[in-house]
């Protein structure tokens, strides 16, 4: 009965959308103001019937109905309660849903707090957003019903994926999710400037916090989902190159390129059929991702059972949103004019380098994760692109990246003089350039140039950065307020400039400098590793809510002080009779100590892998930072959504002005 | 106009190869071995553990090897239809055991038949990476030369033996070669 | 019914982690031959995985190339004779870095092409515009 409650309620969700699309938009194209109206409680509906949907299957889980095929597939009686909560989300239909639930979050948003918008646009935003439910609503009720029945019921479930038995999955999915479909709202903000025929700069001041803020998410989330690969597959890595991961990578690059664009738009009027493509560019790689994980067209760790119609669904819709994007992109954007222009030496340039490399970067992704389905589909062969290759071609890529970043921030905007730019680059370049060898020399004896060229690079974005705020407060008298008239979103530049900083240093030193070792060891048993002695003072056997385990218990001890107790699991869950690692790890602002349990081996040892990875932290630090940065970003009083409701009363007279 | 289509262009070619993409298996991993001579082996037989068994023996006929292992979910699957496969036509079916422990595998045969003239017992697997085995159970077929002409990863079905490996079967015997 | 012959080789896969699981360190007479078997066993793909390396799996397939790697290492074969050992077998697709050949040239110099044309359409986007600008002047 509940799950028939679930499907009524994704239908009448299905109906509202169709509503909130089709009326508001065609009642902007006709200056209708009661159809324009429909837009606002027609999506707060459909929000409502997708919660309830949401809610239901929650409910389901918790009550371990198994009449439910998705609960009988995903869950199990003996699974912990908020595993349970959270396996809602852990397959593919569920998964679908949390998506559809969160696209309906950032649609009510809009709905609330941009009322300041003038109808007819704001109609068009919250229409094509619309759109985008229907197709996945489609998807859901055809081809991934979350709420289809099982018979006969199952006395027990098949319970969760172990892998995804863990804090790591509450979390990072929905953080995800709220990156990727948040381009949505970028997206359809650059289509409803398109619909308007209008790319006034008002539109990229108007998508500007959205965008910064689905940009954030997705930086967390790829942060988070590095995270929990480092600490739940067991075996150290924190980034293996696999499609899924590519395919949240590939959004954020253009999402990066996305966010500096929209500056310069809303700042200096320029670029701006640019800014709209990478809009949808943004958007269309959230899909492909979509498509990627869910259709079965490449193996990866992490993919959803999949079923090659599901591919076709989410292909249909990526070629209706963004084919028919592109098209109105190709009938609108040759009428664009760029207000402003500027000269070869200035932030624009760097900037517009900043947004081509990162597409530049994007396309080396995309060209490694779908090279092996080029060359199937040409029948030549069959082959795999690995981690080697993208570790090999991604790092020349983001050089001039790294360098071209540090001449943006020391750059003004229009022109500069040459003369002052050459002695500005040149004291910070060399002072880079000497302070990374020296560190690297002192500090390295092996992989020197490698890590001596990571250094230098982050010290490079340090620098120029921080030499951009001091130019700003060098001539001010009074050095507190000059601090304090300093925008927000400066301070946020430069925090996220640094973060990026933090994380170059983090991914160098850990890719260089990390050792480990793979060892038998009986209880009792002591070795030497890495300045440490790891003493293995017991194996014990533990049993959990739906696991069997071993637990190695391990001292670690340094210049004879015990520095903690790691304790690494081998866990073989019963039902699905899958074993997995958990890692014992000490987490430590320069170094990790990493151990995990490996196999029993003859007469009662057992393998153990020992790691020691200097650094690693500092590469989830510099995401943590980014994202402040860009949370600085956001409440930057210019941008900030009060602010704007007094400043566009004005830009909405501009254009309206225009459109007439 | 023109340059504001390009990012049209290149959408609409990225479309159609994941159209292409969708009907490939991902899975699939194409055998180097195909046209090749069957790589040599010489192993004790299941059933007799001081006979062995060559390559030598399967030259001069069309003959299938079948890899299996009593531990293999998937074989189990298979298993029947090999029995009803060897029944019906004039296969020369070899088995190779792979990784198996030897009374398992002697109990399975006894309980579900054997289809096979002879197994080859392959403890540690060495014969099967040459073989470049992954996905037990897997089927090669070796023309009368003894070069393997085609080779089937997983359970086969009858579908795939009567659309597939039927017709390759009945071509060989003619002496015509794909 | 196309999908099932799938679903059981997952079966498999899943269920052959249990069968003769051996994890036993290996041990090498100096550091540089045990740092070229760890660089190998990053570079090769286990086939029987879903995305992994050798190194980074513990199916029993893995396990057993692992050890073949090894033996081969101890008798002093190079790196190259030991991936041609495994893509004698297994092709290309065992091979996570993937060889200079002409189906590969797309792959490899792509990158360094996206570059090159970036480059050259930023720069000419920003003649153009300045250009115009003198123009208006």
């Amino acid at each position: 009965m509940i799950a028939e409650l679930g499907n009524i309620s994704l239908s009448a969700a299905l109906a509202m959308a169709i509503i909130q699309s089709v009326f508001p938009i065609l009642g902007a194209a006709k200056g209708n103001q009661t159809w324009m109206s429909l837009a606002r409680p027609t999506a707060r509906l459909q929000f409502l019937f997708v919660l309830i949907a949401f809610m239901i299957l929650i409910y389901s889980f918790l009550v371990n109905d198994f009449s439910i095929a998705y609960v009988a597939n995903n869950s199990n009686t003996l699974l912990p309660w908020f595993y349970r909560f959270s396996a809602v989300w852990g397959a593919h239909e569920g998964s679908l849903l949390l998506w559809v639930l969160i696209l309906n979050i950032w649609t009510i948003a809009v709905t609330f707090f941009s009322r300041h918008l003038p109808d007819h646009f704001l109609s068009r935003v919250i229409g094509v957003m619309g759109i985008v439910s229907i197709g996945f609503l489609l998807f859901m009720l055809f081809t991934s019903n979350p709420f289809e029945r099982l018979f006969p019921i199952p006395t027990n479930g098949a319970d969760l994926n172990p892998l995804l038995q863990d804090i790591g999955l509450i979390i990072h999915p929905p953080i995800l999710y709220m990156g990727y479909v948040g381009f949505s709202v970028a997206f359809s903000f650059a289509i409803a400037a398109l619909l308007a025929g209008n790319l006034d700069i008002t539109w990229a001041r108007w998508s500007r916090p959205w965008t910064l803020l689905a940009w954030i998410f997705l930086t967390l989330g790829i942060a988070l989902g590095s995270w929990w690969a480092y600490y739940e597959l067991g075996w150290g890595g924190w980034w293996f190159w696999d499609p899924v991961e590519n395919a949240s990578f590939m959004p954020w690059l253009i999402g990066t390129a996305l966010i500096h664009s929209l500056a310069a738009t809303d700042k200096r009027g320029i670029f701006k059929n640019w800014t709209i493509l990478l809009a949808i560019c943004a958007f269309a790689l959230s899909l492909l991702g979509t498509f990627l994980v869910r259709s079965g067209v490449l193996t990866s760790v992490h993919a959803f059972a999949t079923d090659p119609t599901r591919g076709i669904f989410i292909l249909a819709l990526l070629a209706v949103f963004i084919g028919g994007s592109l098209i109105l992109y190709a009938i609108r954007a040759p009428s664009t004019k760029s207000a402003g222009s500027f000269e070869l030496l200035s932030r624009e340039t760097f900037l517009l380098f900043n947004s081509i490399l990162l597409l530049v970067a994007m396309l080396t992704v995309l060209l490694g994760t779908i090279y092996p389905l080029i060359i199937e589909a040409l029948n030549l062969g069959k082959l795999s692109v690995g981690a080697p290759y993208f570790n090999a071609v991604f790092i020349p890529v983001m050089t001039p990246l790294v360098i071209f970043l540090g001449f943006g921030v020391l750059t003004k905007w229009k022109q500069n003089n040459f003369v002052t730019f050459l002695r500005k680059i040149r004291t910070l370049l060399i002072s880079s350039l000497l302070i990374g060898i020296c560190i690297g020399a002192v500090f390295f004896s092996d992989n020197q140039l490698k890590s001596i060229a990571g250094i230098v690079a982050a010290l490079w974005i340090s620098f120029t950065s921080l030499y951009s705020l001091f130019v700003k407060i060098k001539d001010k008298k009074d050095k507190i307020i000059a601090f304090k008239i300093i925008p927000y979103s400066f301070y946020g530049m430069l925090i996220a400039h640094i973060g990026f900083a933090v994380s170059i240093i983090g991914i160098t030193i850990t890719s260089q400098h990390s050792i480990d070792i793979h060892q038998r060891m009986k209880v009792n048993d002591k070795i030497e590793f890495a300045d440490y002695k790891f003493h293995l003072m017991d194996l014990k056997t533990l049993s959990g809510p739906n696991y069997q385990a071993t637990e190695a218990v391990v001292d670690v001890i340094k210049n004879g002080q015990l520095i903690t107790t790691l304790r690494s699991q081998k866990r073989i869950y019963t039902v699905r009779n899958i074993s997995m690692t958990e890692a014992g790890i000490d987490a430590g602002f320069t170094r990790d100590i990493y151990i995990s349990l490996g196999e029993p081996l003859n007469d009662g040892a057992w393998s153990i892998r020992l790691y020691h990875k200097p650094f690693v932290r500092w590469i989830w630090l510099g995401a943590i930072l980014i994202a402040i940065g860009g949370l600085l970003a956001i409440i930057d009083r210019r941008y900030r959504l009060d602010g704007l409701l007094k400043k566009t009363s004005s830009n909405n007279n501009e254009a309206i002005s225009t459109i007439k | 106009m023109m340059r504001y289509l390009f990012p049209l262009v290149i959408f609409a070619g990225l479309t159609t190869l994941f159209i292409f993409g969708l009907q490939n298996d991902p899975r699939y991993v194409p055998s180097p071995l195909i046209n090749k001579a069957a790589p040599e082996f010489t192993l004790p037989t299941l059933h007799k553990p001081d006979q062995n068994i060559s390559i030598n023996e399967l030259k001069g006929k069309i003959s299938l090897i079948n890899v299996w292992a009593s531990w293999c979910a998937a074989c189990r699957i298979e298993h029947p239809l090999l029995n009803n496969y060897t029944k019906k036509y004039q296969l020369n079916l070899y088995g190779l055991n792979y990784k198996d422990k030897r009374s398992h595998a002697l109990q399975w045969l006894e309980n579900l038949g054997n289809p096979y003239i002879e197994s080859a017992y392959d403890e540690i697997g060495t014969v099967g990476i040459d073989y470049g085995v992954y996905g037990v159970p897997e089927t090669f077929i070796l023309d009368k030369k003894g070069i393997i002409r085609y080779k089937h990863i997983g359970p086969i079905d009858d579908e795939q033996f009567s659309r597939i490996i039927m017709p390759l079967i009945t071509k060989l015997k003619q002496d015509q070669y794909p | 019914m196309k999908i099932a012959p799938k679903i059981l080789l997952i079966v498999y896969f899943l269920l052959s982690n249990f069968v003769y699981a051996n994890d036993e360190p290996v041990v090498f007479q100096n550091r540089d031959l045990e740092e070229r078997y760890y660089l190998l066993i990053e570079e090769v793909r286990c086939l029987v995985c879903q995305n992994q390396s050798l190194a980074d799996s513990n199916a029993p397939l893995a396990q057993d190339l692992r050890n073949e790697i090894f033996k081969m290492i101890q008798i002093n074969k190079s790196n190259t004779e030991i991936m041609e050992f495994l893509v004698k077998r297994y092709g290309d697709f065992v091979l996570y870095r993937p060889p200079l050949k002409k189906n590969t040239w797309l792959l490899w110099f792509g990158p360094f092409l996206f570059l090159i044309v970036a480059f050259f359409v930023t720069v000419l986007i920003i003649k153009k515009q300045s250009g115009e600008t003198q123009v208006n002047k």
